[in-house]
């Protein structure tokens, strides 16, 4: 259903110099899917995540967020898209010169309908989300530990409520205590918000845990599509190896022995 | 009071009717940001109105779509606190549970009254801070010297090479530009004045003694401070953001001997080249302006400068470029190496690098004039 598409990837071709990243990719994104982009380093993850957020052009094809085509729309169209989408950076990308409340807080006050009072709250309910403690509000960004960065991170990416969210390795970085809590708070964002995630990770736990589709990028093309269930049974090197190697084995143990 | 009162009991986004238990709010639409954008103080005042009757039942089951935005905005109408009659759906409930635990922002620290004061105290131990900094530095590459005479197989030959050829060759246009336009800008200003009095001939003496002696070296070392000093700071800052100093110092590279070390050497040995450089573009500069404004001599005017300016102004004018040179790599390596890993620290560093050694050799300038005060200048007694 076209309606319930909220990302279009049509014919998509990328290259770096005489580098090919991507030949013909097309891809859809449905809404209130978690939709996980799995491929091994150097097959155009990021590259492909960054041109759904519009950073990097590709050299042909097309790509639609929310049926508009991110390449040819006004200055306030592309802000009210932009409005609508949150995006967790691998590093966190904190800003470095704000506070903790800051940084959340600088996409509401560009919205400049809200006033002081109303973002405090706000603020305050994101980081609870996020699990930050209050006191750690008026810290800088150099002072946290690099799971509170995420954390942070993730609490400005949702700061507009946006229903479309980009995670760029979410896991990446933390100890399995805090992935694990991480995955339990996506899932009870999503209970409370209708989101639409848009995932890059080698985290095999992460990837059981909260993805409905799996997307495989290799040899420069997408090679797999479709439940996890479905994608262990393709025959394909890439495939074999990330999912049916030893860690693969330990992470989706149970998933294996069903099928 | 009647909820047909209210000359507004019904919007898009509530809707007042009377229930079987007495007045009921049935919030009704998306209460999210995108869909509230420009109405939300109007219908934050609306709601905090009817919040204000005690007795009126609070239906939120008719809510479409809620998100943080919208709850906060339905809980502030309340007064933080639920009414009293609420029906709300499970999911609505989650949401207004994390908002009766969610803390108060803690309050940004106060400045203190007496911050003038600390910040004039804290500016003087900055400085000192600074100063035995840049000692400490120099006293450490000073001790890198001795023991590279001792190993000189060791001696960072190519770093060396590379500051050489990126703070000395890539330097030459600018300050060939520069001194050539002030060297014409002097020459037209004062040989109309010297021509008034007769006095032709001694634009040489004046274009030789003060290119050679003082605006060469100062111009030539001023465009260095904001060209290479600037970027030698911001190297180094970038590499303290991306551990790349502390990479070097677990494989045991001293940061003195393998980058600030051929920072100095290199800019102590372009710095005079470059002096060079710009004090002959400028006095070609100025006899070209001559030449066309009082019809001075090209030829003339060569041969009679080794007359009018002693040698020894030359050396004074490379002796400062060395001097300079030295003075600005070991500053813009200072700052770089206290550069903490954020962008304002960055910026901050960069800015007082450049700012703190165009202040140095305006200062090693004056302590030369005074120093060299006998030498080199013919005063008739």
């Amino acid at each position: 259903m076209a309606s319930d598409c909220i990302i279009e990837i049509e014919g998509l071709h990328t290259h770096f110099g005489s580098t090919v990243i991507h030949e013909n990719i097309s891809l859809n994104v449905y809404k209130g899917e978690i939709l996980s982009l799995v491929g091994g380093s150097g097959s155009g993850k990021t590259t492909l995540l960054r041109q759904m957020l519009g950073l990097e052009t590709p050299a042909q094809g097309s790509v639609k967020i929310f049926g508009y085509s991110r390449y040819d729309c006004d200055f306030d169209l592309l802000k009210s898209l932009r409005n609508r989408s949150g995006v967790l950076f691998q590093q966190g990308a904190l800003f470095s010169a704000l506070t903790v409340f800051d940084n959340i807080a600088l996409p509401m006050r560009e919205l400049h309908c809200l006033d002081e009072e109303m973002i405090r709250d706000l603020v305050m309910l994101k980081l609870d989300m996020v699990e930050v403690a209050a006191q750690h509000a008026n810290k800088m960004p150099a002072e946290l530990s690099g799971g509170m960065i995420k954390r942070v991170a993730l609490a400005r990416a949702l700061a507009l409520d946006p229903e479309l969210l980009f995670l760029d390795e979410p896991t990446a970085g933390l100890d399995p205590a805090l992935s694990e809590s991480f995955v339990e708070l996506i899932q009870a964002l999503r209970q409370e918000l209708t989101l639409t995630i848009v995932m890059v990770t080698h985290d095999l736990d992460t990837l059981a845990a909260i993805s409905t589709r799996i997307a495989v990028l290799a040899d420069q093309r997408l090679v797999a599509l479709g439940k996890l269930a479905d994608i262990i049974k393709i025959d394909h090197p890439f495939i074999k190896d990330f999912f049916l190697g030893k860690r693969g084995q330990n992470a989706l143990g149970k998933l294996l022995t069903h099928s | 009071m009647s909820p047909s009162n209210l000359n507004d009991d019904a919007s898009p986004w509530y809707q007042v009717i009377t229930g079987q238990d007495g007045p009921c709010i049935r919030l009704t639409g998306s209460y999210t940001l995108s869909a509230l954008d420009r109405q939300l103080r109007k219908v934050a005042a609306k709601l905090a109105r009817f919040a204000a009757q005690s007795d009126l039942y609070w239906d939120l089951t008719g809510i479409q779509q809620m998100d943080h935005a919208g709850a906060v905005l339905i809980w502030r109408a309340w007064g933080r606190r639920r009414p009293a009659h609420l029906l709300i759906r499970p999911e609505q409930e989650r949401l207004f549970m994390h908002l009766e635990k969610a803390h108060p922002a803690p309050k940004p620290v106060r400045r203190d009254i007496l911050w003038p004061i600390l910040t004039l105290g804290r500016r003087y131990f900055l400085f000192w801070d600074h100063l035995l900094g840049i000692i400490t530095l120099s006293g450490l590459v000073l001790l890198n010297v001795f023991y590279l005479l001792k190993h000189p197989r060791q001696i960072p030959l190519r770093e060396i090479s590379a500051n050489l050829f990126r703070t000395g060759a890539q330097a030459l246009g600018i300050t060939a530009l520069v001194g050539f336009l002030i060297g014409i800008v002097l020459s037209y200003l004062t040989s109309e004045q010297l021509h008034t009095f007769g006095a032709d001939v001694f634009i040489v003496n004046i274009l030789g003694m003060s290119i050679i002696r003082e605006l060469g070296p100062m111009l030539a070392a001023i465009l260095v401070a904001g060209r290479s000093g600037s970027s030698m700071t911001a190297q180094l800052g970038v590499m303290r953001v991306t551990e790349e100093l502390d990479a070097l110092t677990v494989m045991g590279i001293p940061h003195s001997l393998r980058l600030v070390l051929p920072k100095i050497i290199g800019l102590g040995l372009a710095m005079p080249l470059v002096v060079l450089w710009t004090s002959a573009i400028a006095l070609l500069g100025g006899i070209l302006a001559a030449d066309l404004q009082i019809g001075l001599n090209f030829q003339y005017a060569l041969s009679s400068l080794p007359d009018a300016v002693p040698v020894a102004n030359l050396w004074i004018g490379l002796g400062k470029g060395v001097v300079c040179g030295m003075m600005i790599a070991l500053i813009a390596c200072h700052f770089g190496l206290r550069i903490k890993p954020n962008t304002e620290s960055l910026g901050e560093g960069t800015t007082n690098s450049v700012v703190t050694s165009i202040t140095a050799v305006i200062l090693i300038d004056a302590v030369f004039a005074v120093v060299f005060s006998n030498v080199g200048l013919k005063i008739p007694r």
